[in-house]
């Protein structure tokens, strides 16, 4: 009996291991067989109890074919070995001791619910696992449409947000997609909705712009930058920074247009009103200095072959009108000009502008420009004749000009402007109102003294200048009796320059003060040698004559200046005599008289220099501190000539007899023959210079002189 | 809002997917048509593979209980794609409840399914990132939450170094990974092969073509290149074998001659080679796996 039960369990072990044998190759599991089979056990024991039930209940088969789905027999191998193997086996290992018809009949009826309950199960599996991985992928559908969502959200964002316009169109132009911006800069829907790029032709668009169009959407080209014009639907113009870009599939093959716009409508007006307002004049509207050099830049480098011609207008006494009228009056008056000047510019390349004042210039490119440009100042000239209406006046405006012609590419604009600036005041100190041609020479004048001027300053401070000696010699025993200081310039480029180089030069820069006290210093220096070197002589000491200009003559300084220089030296004021000439005190103040008076009474001769050039008043010679009187060469050129003019002779002999009445020597300067001297002799002259006697040189060759004379 | 006609497509399940492919090898349904037909093209070629695709649940089946008598804990699954049945985290906790593991693929759907699996289990989650960035894998917070590397860890990179190219460098992938792990680490691994597969050679070669189509080009490796992998591990016995044969436990007359196709293998990280390593390491950081699109995993 114990026996019995162990010798079952033994067989329904060995239906099991035969179970599992069949089924195993056909599985998906990743058990072991072994460990297979222990899965199967309970399985075939449910089996086998149902096969031996009181009461037969063919559920078990059905509940066994759904544990075999859950043990991975999935396969529809599994269960028809699992069908052949228990048909075969269930009974034969577990039916042992039944009725071997009914078990039979409980066998099949147990396959057949096994194999109900295996496709159930299978089926119910096969839907779960569907279901599962259709929602597996539904969800990562949706993390990804979330996260392309939130991206595009992004990107709308963006697009729509854009300060900046942006359109997409296909390859053929169609216009597929424009935010808000763009919407904007368009101004209507009208020119964008359904429009296509190529309708966007502007008659100002540059011809490369098209170009890139095309090898863009040819896919020759990734992108490009441009500045474009679009019409508005209202008529006005939108200007724009764009930029295109082509857009590629993920097999770089082209499928979109890109388009980025920047407004820049704004910005160009300002930016073409900014430089409308640099380049022109704001009272008279004409074109100003900078537009004016730009275009004389471009006519000057406009290559070989071409000329050009320059006409530069200064207004004779403008200053006048606004000083007595007003400035209102005078901007009205340039005004007038302006649009004067401007109807002269008929030519072709001709144009005026303002410098600024009352300077305008005229240019013109023409070909014949030697002509064009007389033309030109002349319809200049005529177009100021006729008298300007200002505030009920008639106004005559009259001008002078500098006409400057020649070929392009010789001069800067810089020098071009400076020659006509230097012949138009050429113009002007001929009396105004005319025209003049440019002069090299003339220029070269002018550009020296101007060179000369600058440098003056500089040239004292490293002792460039220096001082020559000429002679005054007595006429009635031909003694040395003293010498005139001459000034002369050791001028680095141009050599030694004479006072007449200068001292106007000095004189107009005030320069002369000090090169004046320095002249005077010198020569009193000088004059104290001489007297050392000649000591205690019986023969009348050497006297020093220095020139002063009518600047120094003014300066409050002269008399102080004087003094210090005479006592430092340790030279007695009656060794000294200072030059002035007639023109600078015929008529002058007693103010300016002055300081000479008190030089005179300290002992110091003044003698009037240059005497009968000027507009000589006689009558005037008794209130002036003078001690001596030069005679201008001009009375002594005529001399030279044998017979001598007798009206000149007479003149001469008049002046000694009245100098001499009024207790006044006379000196003669320019003597350059015996014949000469010994006619101012009989005249009564006192003393004479001049290159009978020497030239003017260094003050040895004065000592030598005067030894000579001496020792003579 | 209707989408912008320059968009990008999102994911697109109408392509077949080898971890898809691979679940309806295991006589699973979590596969739609297209992966079916793919599936049954690659089989006209190699009849074998559901049988090459069990020998690698059942390699995987043990080595795990290995790890666990090894008694490490902790697993790292890269490539784990459809979790059916047999799982790493099914096995483990079965045996070791509490073991922590982290599933890493890179299939959007094969992460979603195995998002839902997991929805309760607190000791195993998924990751979606790809084996040619192990920087992002080791970075993740899953890694970070689950995972203590600085104890040993079981990698598991079973059958799924056959789809990474050459040009992708698995090697480097496979060192950095490595390197990021703690001395007594293990790496489990698979790899196809020709070598092993009872058929000539026209008919393995269509086996790899129905991949190369599916945009998951098949890599197979000699028993050589593929030992490579485990360089700076210690093999662990038998060695790298055929499937079947690395401590088998089924009578070799119950083997299916297929799942004697490729190998399989564990390395064991020793404790001086992974602290060199680990300053070799450190000197090459700088070094970048290069990505492409794939799916997970296959045969």
């Amino acid at each position: 009996v114990t026996a019995q039960p162990q010798g079952a369990e033994d067989r329904l072990r060995r239906l099991t291991t035969i179970w599992s044998r069949a089924v195993f190759p056909v599985t998906s599991t990743s058990l072991t067989r072994a460990e297979f089979e222990e899965q199967l056990l309970p399985l075939a024991r449910r089996l086998s109890e149902a096969l031996r039930a009181g009461r037969f209940d063919a559920a078990e088969g059905e509940a066994v074919g759904a544990a075999l789905v859950e043990a991975h027999c999935t396969a529809p191998e599994a269960l028809s070995r699992s069908l052949d193997c228990l048909d075969a086996y269930l009974v034969l290992y577990c039916g042992e001791g039944g009725d071997q018809e009914a078990l039979r009949a409980r066998c099949s009826r147990l396959q057949h619910a096994m194999a109900a309950g295996f496709a159930r199960a299978l089926r119910r599996r096969t839907l779960a696992e569907q279901e599962t991985i259709a929602q597996a992928a539904l969800r990562a559908q949706g993390v990804v449409a979330q996260a392309l969502h939130a991206s595009e959200a992004r990107f709308r964002a963006v697009f729509e947000g854009a300060a900046i316009g942006i359109g997409i169109a296909d390859l053929e132009g169609n216009v597929l997609q424009y935010n808000g911006a763009l919407l904007r800069m368009f101004g209507s829907e009208q020119n964008l909705r359904g429009r296509n790029v190529r309708e966007w032709a502007h008659p100002e668009d540059a011809p490369h712009i098209w170009r890139l169009y095309e090898e863009l959407v040819r896919g020759e080209r990734d992108h490009y930058r441009v500045e474009k014009a679009f019409s508005r639907p209202d008529g006005t113009v939108l200007w724009t920074n764009l930029t295109v870009s082509l857009l590629r599939d993920a097999d770089g093959t082209p499928q979109y247009q890109l388009a980025l716009m920047e407004d820049t409508t704004e910005r160009r007006l300002l930016h073409l009103r900014l430089r409308y307002e640099a380049t022109h004049d704001a009272l008279t509207g004409l074109p100003n200095r900078t537009l004016f050099f730009e275009r004389l830049d471009k006519a000057l480098n406009a290559g070989e072959g071409h000329r050009f011609g320059l006409c530069y207008l200064d207004l004779d006494g403008f200053k006048t009108i606004n000083d007595s009228l007003g400035h209102a009056a005078g901007d009205r008056l340039l005004v007038e000009v302006a649009d004067r000047l401007q109807s002269c510019m008929t030519a072709p390349g001709e144009m005026v502008a303002r410098l600024g004042g009352d300077e305008f210039v005229a240019l013109t490119t023409a070909a014949d420009s030697r002509r064009q440009v007389e033309d030109l100042a002349l319809r200049i000239m005529n177009a100021l004749g006729t008298p300007i209406r200002i505030d009920g006046r008639e106004l005559t405006v009259r001008g002078s000009i500098g006409v400057v012609e020649g070929a392009v590419g010789e001069r800067s604009a810089a020098e071009v402007l400076r020659s006509a600036d230097i012949t138009m005041y050429r113009a002007k100190s001929a009396g105004g109102n005319r025209f003049e041609r440019a002069d090299p020479e003339a220029d070269a004048r002018v550009i020296t003294r101007h060179g000369l001027t600058t440098a003056l300053p500089a040239a004292l401070d490293r002792g460039e200048f220096f001082i020559e000696y000429q002679p005054l010699v007595h006429l009635g025993d031909g003694s040395v009796r003293g010498a005139e200081a001459l000034v002369r310039w050791l001028h680095p480029q141009h050599g030694v320059l004479g006072p007449d180089r200068f001292i106007p030069l000095a004189e107009h820069t005030g320069l002369i003060v000090p090169l004046g006290r320095w002249v005077l210093e010198q020569s009193v220096r000088q004059a104290r040698e001489w007297r050392e070197r000649h000591g205690g002589d019986t023969a009348a000491p050497l006297r020093i004559n220095v020139n002063l200009s009518p600047c120094q003559l003014r300066h409050p300084g002269l008399v102080q200046d004087t003094v210090e220089i005479l006592e430092h030296e340790g030279v007695a004021p009656d060794a000294l005599c200072l030059e002035v000439t007639e023109s600078a005190l015929i008529g002058a103040e007693d103010e300016v008289l002055e300081p000479l008076h008190r030089l005179a009474e300290m002992g110091v001769d003044i003698a009037l220099d240059d005497f009968g050039t000027g507009y000589s008043n006689l009558a005037n010679l008794r209130r002036l501190p003078v001690s001596a009187l030069k005679l201008d060469r001009s009375f002594t050129q005529s001399m030279q000539r044998f017979p001598a003019d007798p009206v000149d002779l007479k003149i001469v002999e008049g002046i000694v007899a009245l100098a001499h009445s009024l207790d006044l020597a006379v000196t003669v300067e320019g003597v350059e023959t015996g014949a000469q001297a010994e006619q101012l002799r009989i005249l009564g002259c006192d003393t004479a210079q001049g290159w009978y006697y020497a030239r003017p040189g260094p003050p040895e060759r004065l000592h030598e002189l005067a030894l000579a004379d001496a020792t003579g | 809002m209707e989408r912008p006609p320059w968009a990008p497509r999102s994911i697109d399940i109408s392509v077949p997917s080898v971890a898809r492919i691979y679940d309806y090898y295991l006589g699973g349904s979590h596969n739609f048509e297209v992966d079916r037909q793919a599936a049954r093209r690659a089989m006209e070629f190699l009849p074998g593979l559901p049988k090459i695709m069990q020998a690698n649940r059942a390699f995987m089946r043990r080595a795990v209980r290995f790890a666990l008598a090894e008694g490490i804990t902790q697993f790292l699954d890269i490539g784990s794609g459809i979790p059916t049945f047999g799982n790493v985290h099914e096995v483990a906790q079965g045996a070791s409840p509490g073991s922590r593991v982290v599933y890493v693929d890179h299939d959007p759907v094969a992460v979603t399914h195995s998002q839902a699996v997991l929805a309760r289990n607190e000791d195993a989650d998924v990751v979606a990132a790809d084996l040619r960035k192990p920087r992002e894998i080791l970075a993740s917070p899953q890694v970070q939450r689950l995972l203590d590397l600085n104890r040993p860890v079981a990698l598991l990179l079973v059958a799924i170094l056959h789809f990474v190219d050459d040009s992708d460098d698995p090697q480097g992938a496979v060192a950095e990974l490595r390197d990021a792990l703690a001395p007594g680490s293990l790496l489990i691994l698979t790899h196809a092969s020709y070598e092993g597969i009872p058929l000539p050679q026209e008919r393995r070669l269509g086996a790899v073509d129905v991949y190369h189509d599916i945009r998951n080009p098949l890599i197979m490796r000699t028993r050589e290149e593929i030992a490579r992998f485990f360089e700076g591990y210690d093999m662990v016995e038998p060695g790298l074998v055929p499937m079947a044969l690395w401590r088998p436990e089924t009578a070799p007359e119950d083997e299916d001659p297929y799942a004697l196709a490729g190998f399989a293998g564990v390395g064991r990280l020793g404790a001086d080679r992974a602290k060199a390593d680990r300053h070799h390491a450190a000197g090459a950081a700088g070094t970048q796996v290069p990505c492409t699109r794939r799916n997970g995993r296959g045969a």
